[in-house]
């Protein structure tokens, strides 16, 4: 019975992981889009481009900088806030995994919790395979 | 077109695209990669990057209700995640090597198939299926509360090493596409592995999160996911997939089937085509 109250509360934290995720990221992706729209802003935070083509992104190379993504929020370019969101939206399963690790060990779940570890290796690894 | 016409058009075709997939357990990806760039003139390669942001999107939002409502069977989902992610790593590395044609070609001809035997399938799957002993040590059989029926509907868990197989050719999939891998699993989920169709629905949503959030990394650090593309298609997709969500929970199985086998036909379709005459 305990591991039924185990699971039960596994669920409902994975569940608010999920939904704030999505929730902040999808604010920031709003209100980048309208920060660009309403600046006329399309380019990729170098000001004023060619409108279509930029939103179609044929305008060339994207910066994927830190340094850009952080000059790029504070002077409140669109397209950085928009990236923001889009990189809390990738990593919000990311933490739904990491969720499930503590979950399982504060369970003693040992099988599951190696299980949910090995997951959580695969899903890292193949971000730092996508950077190199 | 002004800027904010065409954005409200991909948002639109994004909204659809995620109601569609949240319904019957895909990403979406199958109707926005071809939308995107046969009818808004979107690069290929941004159309899919777009794409498996948008299936990251669609799985997180739908599964937000969907494990509430504890459809989805999250110790088989995690257990299985370990193939899928191995698929999805193995596959965004072969993407350099191998010719996608004859993929898209065979992956075709596999949809088609599946939708036959899924169109001809009886609702209740779960006869005939063999004890499965690893199934039993890890506690992976479950239930959940069906809505049509009013009932708790109890099920076993059969086949898992099948089921670890499909999962890792899923995500490997994913890795090569940009899609999530939904469409291969549902129907082993359901027709081998004996987990009825909703739950075997939500799992593969619940999965296909992390699988998709592995090819979409990549996707993004190589500069792919255009932000003017992927904005309007993650929010339309959210939006989609929450009223599909909704949906889900009330809907006559039926309904569920017909739309998945129609998905089923039009991305084999599509896929055949691509590997013959493009």
């Amino acid at each position: 019975m305990s591991s039924n109250n185990g699971e039960l509360s596994t669920e409902l934290v994975i569940s608010q992981i999920l939904r704030w995720g999505v929730r902040v990221s999808l604010a920031l992706i709003l209100f980048g889009s309208l920060l660009a729209f309403v600046n006329g802003d399309y380019g990729a935070g170098w000001g004023e481009a060619d409108l279509l083509p930029a939103l179609r992104g044929e305008n060339g190379g994207f910066p994927r900088s830190l340094g850009w993504l952080f000059s790029g929020l504070a002077s409140f370019k669109g397209a950085a806030w928009i990236v923001a969101g889009l990189a809390l939206l990738i990593s919000t399963p990311v933490m739904r995994v990491t969720a499930s690790v503590v979950a399982f060990a504060i369970h003693k779940d040992r099988t599951f919790l190696l299980i949910s570890l090995s997951v959580l290796t695969l899903v890292l690894l193949s971000f730092a395979l996508g950077g190199a | 077109m002004t800027p904010l016409e065409w954005t409200l058009i991909v948002a639109l075709i994004s909204v659809s695209a995620g109601l569609v997939g949240s319904l019957v357990g895909v990403g979406g990806g199958i109707v926005i990669v071809p939308a995107l760039t046969l009818l808004m003139g979107v690069d290929i390669r941004h159309a899919i990057a777009a794409s498996i942001v948008a299936v990251v999107a669609t799985s997180s939002a739908a599964a937000s209700t969907y494990v509430r409502e504890r459809m989805s069977n999250i110790r088989l989902g995690m257990l299985l995640e370990i193939a899928t992610a191995a698929g999805a790593i193995c596959g965004a590395l072969l993407a350099n090597f191998i010719q996608p044609r004859a993929l898209y070609a065979l992956f075709g001809i596999l949809l088609l198939w599946t939708g036959l035997n899924m169109a001809r399938s009886r609702q209740d799957a779960s006869h005939n299926l063999p004890p499965d002993a690893l199934a039993d040590r890890l506690k992976l059989h479950s239930s959940y509360y069906d809505r049509s029926l009013g009932r708790e509907l109890g099920y076993r868990v059969s086949r898992l090493r099948l089921g670890f197989g499909v999962s890792y050719i899923a995500g490997m999939v994913s890795g090569l596409l940009g899609v999530g891998g939904g469409i291969m699993k549902v129907p082993v989920m359901n027709l081998a592995m004996g987990i009825p169709l909703k739950a075997a629905t939500a799992t593969s949503n619940f999965m296909i999160g992390i699988t998709a959030a592995t090819g979409a990394a990549v996707y993004f650090m190589r500069g792919d996911v255009k932000p003017f593309i992927a904005a309007p298609v993650a929010v339309g997709v959210i939006a989609g997939s929450k009223i599909g969500a909704r949906l889900l929970g009330g809907m006559k199985l039926r309904y569920v089937k017909y739309a998945f086998v129609g998905v089923l036909a039009v991305a084999s379709v599509q896929m055949i085509y691509r590997g013959l005459f493009q």
